[in-house]
C-alpha cells in the first residue's frame, strides 16, 4: 500500500483544518448537558480531550483540544463534523463501525453511506502502529457521550 | 566474518564504506528491501541487528551444549557451565571488568531495578549488617540528570517514594549539556547515589563521567552509569572510569534481546543483599533459612540465560575483531554528517549539541509543523527504519518543549550513502505534509 493511499488528501486537509479545535476558548453551551474525556496514546504522548453536548437527543456541539500526528487531528475533525447534528443512536452506530473498520487489519472496507468522510482512514487499518492514532479522538467521543447522558 | 584478515582491517583508523558494505553482508537481516526500496536500518539506538557469528553462536549452543548450568556432572553440563562462564569472561573484558563482576540480566531495565530492590532489602528491617552501608533513609538524595531514560529514573522514583529519600536531577542547559554548575550544588553530604546515563539517546551527548564521579565521591556516594549507548559504540572501561556500578543492554550491541549485564565492584557485590532468590544461588539451606554465594551467582537465581550469554559474547567478539575505537571514530563521523544535513534543512531543529560538536552516531530531531509519527511513516514508505515518540525520555522532552521527535541512530552496519538517503528523504517531509 502506498503512502498516499494512508495520507489521503481528505485527511491532509483536515490535519490543516482541524475542525472542532478550541475547546479551552468556549463554554460549554448552557442550553445542553455535556460529558468530557481526556485520552492519552503512551506510546507517543499524543493526547486529546473531546468535549460532547447533547440537547433533545442530539449532539449539539462536539469541541476538542489535543496534540498529535496528522492522523489524530484529522480524525478528531472529521469526528466534530460527522457528529454535530447527529442523534445520539446515530453518533453511537458511527462510532461502532468505525472502530470495526480500524481494528480489521484492512479485512473490513468502510461504507461511506455510514461513515461519510471517515471513511479515508480506512486505510489506517493496515497500519496496526497507527490504529491507536486514528481511534483516540473517537473513543474520547464515545466516552464524553456517556458521560453526557449520565450528567 | 568477512573477508578481510582483522590485523588488515585495524590499521585505518576508520571504517569507510567499503569495509562497511562488507560489514553489512554478515547481517541477513539488513539485506531485505522494504515498501520496494532498499532497507535503510537507523535504529540501532533502540535495538541493533545480529551478525551471522552470533546468529550460528546461539545456534551452535543448542545444537551442541545445551544443558543447565553450574550443575550435573554430566559432560554436556561441563560443556554448557564453561561456555556459560567463557562468555562471561568474554564480556567483562569488553567493558573492562573482572569476571566476578558482571551479572547476566535480562537488559539494562533488569540491572537497574536489581540494583534499586537490593537498596530496599538492604533498608529494611533484619536486613545483614554489612548490608546496611546501603540501607536509604527519609532525607537521602538520589541524584539523576534529566536526560535520563524513563529505565534509569523510575526505579529512583519508586526506591524513594518506599524509603523516603528524596529523587534529585541534574538539569541540562538549550544544548543538551548537564549543568556542572548546578550539579555541583545538588550533590552533596545528603547525596548516596548518583545515576547517570554515559551517553545520552536522545541528544548523542557524551557525559563528563570523571567530572560527575569527582563530585560524587567528594560527597561520598555511590556513582550508577547507564552504559546502554556507550557500550555497543564505544570502547569502554568501567575500571578506568571508576564507577561503582554499570548496566548495558544486549541487544544493543549485535546480541539477541534477553540478556544484559550489571557491572558492580565486588567488594559492593558480595555486601548487597540479592534482588532474585532460589536456586543457584546459596551455599546452605535450612527449612528457615539460607546462605548466599558471593557474586556473581549471588544475583543469579535460577537457570539462566545461557545461550544468550554465549551470543553476546560472540557479538562483542565480533565487535573487538572490528576494533571499537574505529567503530566510534566512524559513527562519530556519520553522527556529524547526520547533524550537519538535518541543520541545513529548513524547519528542522536537530536536539543536543550542533554540528562540529562531540556526539555519538545518532540525532534525534523536530520537523516544524510534521508530527514524529508522520515523519516516521513517511520515511518507512522510503524504506527507512527510524525511532519516532519520546524515545522513553519524557522529562527531557517537555525539558526541551516537544512532545515527540524522530531519531535517526547509526551502527558499525551504516554507509554514508545511507545517512544522505535519510537527508534526502528528511528534506521532502514538510512539502509532503503540507507544512
Amino acid at each position: 500500500m502506498s503512502l498516499d493511499q494512508l495520507y489521503q488528501q481528505i485527511i491532509l486537509e483536515h490535519a490543516k483544518a482541524r475542525h472542532g479545535s478550541g475547546l479551552a476558548a468556549a463554554a460549554a453551551p448552557e442550553d445542553a448537558s455535556s460529558g468530557q474525556s481526556h485520552q492519552l496514546n503512551p506510546t507517543c504522548g499524543d493526547e486529546i480531550t473531546v468535549r460532547v453536548s447533547v440537547a433533545g437527543g442530539k449532539v449539539s456541539e462536539l469541541r476538542w483540544d489535543g496534540d498529535g500526528c496528522s492522523i489524530s487531528m484529522a480524525s478528531a475533525s472529521v469526528l466534530t463534523d460527522l457528529a454535530e447534528g447527529m442523534s445520539v443512536g446515530e453518533l453511537r452506530t458511527v462510532i461502532d463501525s468505525f472502530r470495526e473498520v480500524l481494528r480489521s487489519r484492512g479485512k473490513v472496507p468502510a461504507d461511506p453511506e455510514v461513515l461519510g468522510d471517515a471513511a479515508a482512514f480506512e486505510g489506517v487499518s493496515r497500519y496496526a502502529a497507527r490504529v491507536k492514532c486514528a481511534m483516540l479522538s473517537w473513543v474520547a467521543a464515545e466516552d464524553a457521550l456517556g458521560q453526557a447522558l449520565a450528567a | 566474518m568477512v573477508a578481510t584478515p582483522a590485523h588488515l582491517r585495524r590499521s585505518a583508523i576508520t571504517l569507510g564504506n567499503d569495509e562497511v558494505l562488507r560489514i553489512r553482508n554478515d547481517f541477513p537481516i539488513l539485506q531485505q528491501h522494504v515498501n520496494g526500496k532498499p532497507l535503510i536500518y537507523l535504529d540501532s539506538g533502540a535495538t541493533s541487528q545480529n551478525p551471522l557469528s552470533v546468529l550460528e553462536a546461539e545456534q551452535e549452543f543448542y545444537e551442541q551444549r545445551n544443558s543447565a548450568v553450574h550443575r550435573g556432572a554430566h559432560h554436556l553440563a561441563v560443556e554448557a557451565t564453561e561456555a556459560f562462564e567463557n562468555a562471561r569472561e568474554t564480556v567483562a573484558d569488553f567493558v573492562g571488568a573482572e569476571w566476578d563482576e558482571l551479572i547476566w540480566t535480562s537488559n539494562a531495565t533488569e540491572g537497574l531495578n536489581l540494583l534499586t530492590y537490593s537498596f530496599l532489602n538492604a533498608s529494611l528491617p533484619g536486613a545483614a549488617p554489612e548490608a546496611t552501608r546501603f540501607a536509604l533513609a527519609p532525607g537521602d538524595e538520589l541524584v539523576v540528570t534529566e536526560m535520563e531514560h524513563h529505565a534509569n529514573l523510575i526505579p529512583w522514583q519508586e526506591l524513594a517514594a518506599r524509603t523516603g529519600a528524596v529523587v534529585k536531577f541534574i538539569p541540562i542547559d538549550d544544548a543538551g549539556a548537564l549543568d556542572l554548575e548546578a550539579a555541583a550544588g545538588i550533590i552533596g553530604p545528603r547525596t548516596r547515589i548518583l545515576a547517570f546515563t554515559h551517553a545520552s539517546n536522545v541528544l548523542g551527548t557524551i557525559n563528563p563521567v570523571a567530572a560527575l564521579v569527582a563530585l560524587a565521591r567528594s560527597a561520598g556516594a555511590l556513582v550508577v552509569l547507564d552504559a546502554c549507548q556507550s557500550a555497543p559504540h564505544l570502547p569502554l572501561d568501567l575500571k578506568a572510569l571508576d564507577v561503582d556500578f554499570a548496566v548495558f543492554s544486549g541487544h544493543k550491541m549485535l546480541a539477541p534481546t534477553g540478556i544484559g549485564a550489571l557491572y558492580g565492584r565486588s567488594e559492593l557485590l558480595n555486601a548487597m543483599p540479592p534482588f532474585l532468590t532460589g536456586g543457584s544461588m546459596i551455599t546452605t539451606v535450612t527449612m528457615e533459612r539460607a546462605g548466599f554465594l558471593p557474586s556473581p551467582q549471588r544475583f543469579e537465581a535460577g537457570t539462566q540465560r545461557i545461550s544468550q550469554a554465549v551470543a553476546l559474547a560472540a557479538a562483542v567478539n565480533y565487535l573487538s575483531e572490528t576494533g571499537m575505537d574505529r567503530i566510534h571514530a566512524w559513527e562519530a563521523e556519520l553522527g556529524q554528517r547526520l547533524v550537519q544535513g538535518l541543520e541545513s534543512i529548513p524547519g528542522i531543529r536537530v536536539l543536543g549539541p550542533a554540528a562540529g560538536q562531540e556526539r555519538i552516531g545518532l540525532a534525534a530531531f523536530d520537523v516544524a509543523g510534521v508530527h514524529a509519527h508522520d515523519v516516521g511513516q513517511f520515511l518507512d514508505s522510503r524504506g527507512i527504519a527510524v525511532r519516532v515518540g519520546h524515545h522513553c525520555a519524557q522529562p527531557l522532552h517537555r525539558r526541551l518543549g516537544l512532545t515527540a521527535t524522530t531519531r535517526a541512530s547509526t551502527y558499525l552496519y551504516n554507509t554514508t550513502d545511507d545517512v544522505d538517503a535519510f537527508l534526502n528523504a528528511a528534506a521532502d517531509v514538510r512539502a509532503y505534509f503540507q507544512a
